[in-house]
């Protein structure tokens, strides 16, 4: 549903429309298969020739450690079963793109994508052309979320159609369309088991996670993994079990959206956390302190934790709110909620397996002392061509305004993987860090010179090079380059980043890893109304471990905006299907936030400075998304006494709720695939590459 | 005054419209049933305004005519024949930006800026009618703009800290 069948193009968009009714199409009916149960009854009715069977696109089952053995030594065992919605990324401009062929044989696309890199990949693929002949370029981006990472048909027709017409092609998406193409967060039923000891110390822990993938793979093979995969690098977990599965319906595809894959599982475990606190009579942020995990840990699937500001994000987050005192202590229909998380800092693999590096940066220092750089990476608002700037900036002593960044042009600009996984400012930040230091050397070593002082003595600040023993002695940047191109030649570097090496050792661990995770923690306070189950959020309290913070007002600017789209997909938001059509692809019917919606939020940025991120920088854009929507369901319990295990908790849940006849979630029946047991990691065992976990590829 | 267009392949009704934008008389042909906003973005050569949903649903296309916001993607042309249409393009006065564009710069208030427009010129409107809006009254006049970037916060203190600022310009005017 919401594919292309045929394309055409013409002068104008009225005569379009007009051609396009001399399209004859015939069409075969088919079974619409609109859930995962019903794709699961109809193995018959095959949506796609691959998969290990029926409509299921891809299942994994993974024991790290044995958890049976766990569950037999806890004292308490708890079980809880969940449903998350689907959503949608929304973002305000509707995708487009235009294809053009020059008069050399050339193409170029320029496109409203987060990655042109992969878009350059699908065009020299789908078209069989060399890629040399192809320049992708990345326009000024609308919003994204990750709804603009996969290559999209209309990119691919821009460019067949420009080639076959001698004439630049443009399709710019409707609003409606943008809702068919979709590639939003999964709907994913999730069962979790937690074995645990009187005092709270975890046992083992059982997490099945069943999604609805929609009609393509997109990334959903990453997707599933993520749900599966970060449970872990947040609490002490030592037996941990993952069985997930996904499911081909014929329902827009899922795809990779905020958080890919972790916002669900995360929604379930920790209100999973605050239940099962609730049974043993522990308190629930005392419980998320104790159980943090330190730094360096390893977790039992084998995923590195480096630094970790989660037990501070958490200390800071309820002083800041008097969540304590605030905590069942608010009166009739309000309440207060915790919860925590963590997230990738950017995949420790592309999406196809190469040994590359992740971020390429180039830098180009003219006589003039004019500094440019040039780096394939795509600004979708979140500011990562500044951070560009920032970086060079720091390294040669010169300011931001001084530099022009060039990026996201597959001509121009040296391969950066995209903006997806959270990864720019850790993984451009660190290949211009390096491009910048090999810059400054000869620049450096060419002052040195002049001024007779050895290099090591050298600084750069405010378009100077000075002595640091004797600052008077300095020379301006623009000199220093003037010398520096005299001596050497023409000034230039590159720099790239490659994440380490995972340790883990198991098929499937190509998901999970990162250079860091970051951390957050958030409470929120609400009101609920018993009669409406109307709920208000009268404050949101945030706290997020950047690592280092480079520019404090676009780091709040990314944790505003996550804590604002977590409320959206927790109290509104949901992509929903009726007799096989999207029931309310509209701007006005599919509900999102306004501005009279949006309570205050503070914010409190901490800072772990990871070795790992250029000057100890993670991520910011998606992880402070997670913590936000279980603080709304454990708020909600705290004020109402009434628990809602699916997301979005609507005012129609609350008071069915609160009647008594809410039905609880259940697992779509089906069977899980045989267990891999891994076995654990051999104490000082050499790093070796974990196997990908498949290529997600963008047609699969 | 209709033409019929000429145009290989096109053969849509054209109509000659004046319209006053940004303070300069502008003529244009346009096929009738084309919106202010089609016209502004593809004949008039202003992309400042963008389309968001073109069905009156989101409030990124909202331009003012006569000072007052409309969504130009639900109004016609002839419409605005003989009334004042500002777009982002006319809030800068010579160079100088506008209080709310200079505010929202500072604040970080615009993250991909889709949306930005729209929300200076919803803004722009109330300031125009109430100097001294409080948060509600701010949050009420661009509820119907749409943000998926910013949660709103920031856009919301940028509109409070450049009313601060016109209030008292304009004191300092009249002292």
């Amino acid at each position: 549903m919401g594919d292309p069948v045929a394309a055409v193009a013409a002068l104008d968009e009225e005569t379009a429309e007009e051609a396009l009714k001399l399209v004859e199409v015939d069409y075969e009916a088919m079974p619409a298969l609109m859930s995962i149960d019903e794709a699961l009854q109809r193995p018959d009715a095959r949506i796609h020739d691959y998969g290990p069977r029926g409509n299921v696109h891809k299942e994994v089952s993974f024991d790290f450690g044995d958890v049976e053995a766990g569950f037999a030594e806890a004292d308490h065992v708890r079980e809880d079963t969940f449903f998350f919605e689907g959503n949608t990324h929304l973002p305000m401009e509707q995708h487009a793109a235009v294809g053009s062929r020059g008069p050399d044989g050339k193409l170029t696309v320029w496109s409203s994508t987060q990655t042109p890199h992969y878009v350059h990949r699908a065009l020299a693929k789908v078209l069989e052309m060399p890629a040399a002949h192809i320049r992708v370029i990345a326009c000024p981006n609308g919003g994204g979320f990750g709804g603009k990472s996969d290559p999209f048909s209309h990119e691919i027709v821009v460019a067949k159609l420009s080639m076959k017409a001698g004439r630049p092609v443009k399709v710019t998406l409707s609003r409606e369309e943008v809702f068919y193409c979709h590639r939003g967060r999964h709907p994913v039923a999730m069962w979790v088991k937690t074995g645990l000891k009187k005092d709270g110390t975890i046992t083992a822990m059982h997490f099945r996670s069943v999604l609805d993938g929609g009609a393509y793979g997109s990334y959903g093979v990453a997707s599933l993994y993520y749900t599966g995969a970060l449970q872990t690098v947040t609490y002490r977990i030592p037996r941990y079990k993952f069985e997930g599965v996904r499911v081909f319906t014929n329902k827009p595809p899922c795809g990779p959206k905020r958080g890919h894959g972790t916002p669900q599982p995360r929604y379930a475990l920790e209100c999973h956390v605050d239940k099962f606190c609730h049974d043993l009579g522990l308190d629930p942020v005392r419980w998320r302190i104790e159980n943090a995990l330190s730094p360096g840990a390893i977790t039992a699937n084998q995923m590195q934790v480096r630094t970790i500001g989660l037990r501070e994000c958490l200390e800071r987050v309820v002083e800041r709110s008097g969540f304590s005192s605030k905590r069942g202590r608010l009166g009739a229909g309000r309440g207060v909620g915790l919860a925590a998380s963590a997230y990738i800092s950017g995949a420790g693999l592309p999406i196809y397996w190469n040994a590359m590096p992740h971020s390429g940066v180039q830098i180009k220092v003219d006589r003039g002392g004019g500094v440019a750089v040039f780096c394939g990476s795509t600004d979708i608002g979140q500011g990562s061509d500044s951070v560009l700037a920032y970086v060079v900036a720091e390294e040669l002593g010169i300011l931001p305004e001084d530099i022009r960044v060039m990026t996201a042009d597959t001509d121009l600009t040296p391969v950066d993987l995209g903006s997806y996984s959270s990864r720019v400012t850790l993984m451009t930040g660190n290949a211009a860090l390096q491009a910048a230091r090999r810059v400054r050397e000869p620049i450096f070593a060419a002052a040195a010179r002049k001024l007779g002082v050895p290099v090591d003595r050298l600084r750069a600040a405010s378009r100077r090079i000075f002595d640091a023993d004797e600052p008077s002695r300095s020379l301006s940047f623009a000199e220093a380059v003037v010398l520096a191109e005299s001596e050497f030649g023409t000034l230039g570097s590159v720099g790239s980043y490659t994440p380490p090496r995972s340790i883990a050792r198991w098929k499937g661990a190509g998901v999970g890893p990162t250079p860091t995770y970051s951390y957050s923690a958030c409470v929120v306070e609400l009101s609920a109304d018993r009669e409406t189950g109307i709920v208000r959020v009268d404050k949101v309290w945030i706290a997020h471990d950047v690592g280092r913070s480079i520019n404090p007002l676009l780091v709040i600017g990314q944790v505003e905006g996550s804590v604002y789209m977590g409320l959206g997909e927790v109290l509104m938001e949901e992509q929903a299907f009726r007799k096989g059509r999207h029931k309310i692809p509209s701007m006005l019917d599919y509900k999102s936030p306004t501005t009279l919606e949006m309570p205050p939020v503070e914010s409190i940025l901490v800072e772990t400075l990871d070795p790992e991120g250029p000057y100890g920088a993670k991520e910011c854009g998606q992880g402070p998304l997670l913590p936000v929507i279980p603080a709304v369901a454990n708020a909600l319990f705290d004020a109402l006494g009434v628990r809602i295990d699916e997301v979005p908790i609507t005012p129609e849940k609350v008071v069915a709720a609160l009647e008594g006849r809410l039905r609880g979630p259940r697992m779509p029946a089906l069977t899980y695939p045989q267990t891999v047991v891994v076995p654990p990691l051999a104490p000082g065992a050499p790093a070796a590459p974990p196997a990908p976990a498949a290529s997600p590829g963008g047609s699969r | 005054m209709n033409d019929r267009s000429n145009r290989r392949g096109g053969l849509l009704e054209k109509a000659r419209i004046r319209l006053r934008v940004n303070g300069e008389e502008r003529e244009v042909l346009a096929p009738v049933h084309h919106t202010l906003l089609e016209v502004l973005r593809e004949e008039l050569g202003l992309p400042g305004t963008k389309h968001g949903c073109e069905l009156g649903e989101c409030g990124t296309c909202t331009v003012l005519v006569g000072g007052q916001p409309v969504l130009s993607c639900l109004t016609l042309p002839v419409e605005c024949e003989g009334r004042e249409v500002t777009t982002v393009e006319g809030l800068a006065a010579g160079g100088a930006l506008h209080p709310l564009q200079q505010a929202f710069a500072e604040l970080g208030s615009a993250q991909c800026g889709y949306c930005i427009p729209g929300f200076l010129l919803s803004a722009a409107a109330l300031l125009r009618e109430r100097p001294s809006p409080t948060r509600q009254e701010i949050a009420e006049a661009t509820a119907g703009n749409l943000c998926r970037c910013t949660g709103y916060l920031k856009i919301l203190e940028a509109i409070e800290l450049a009313a601060a600022r016109m209030r008292s310009r304009m004191e300092n005017a009249s002292d």
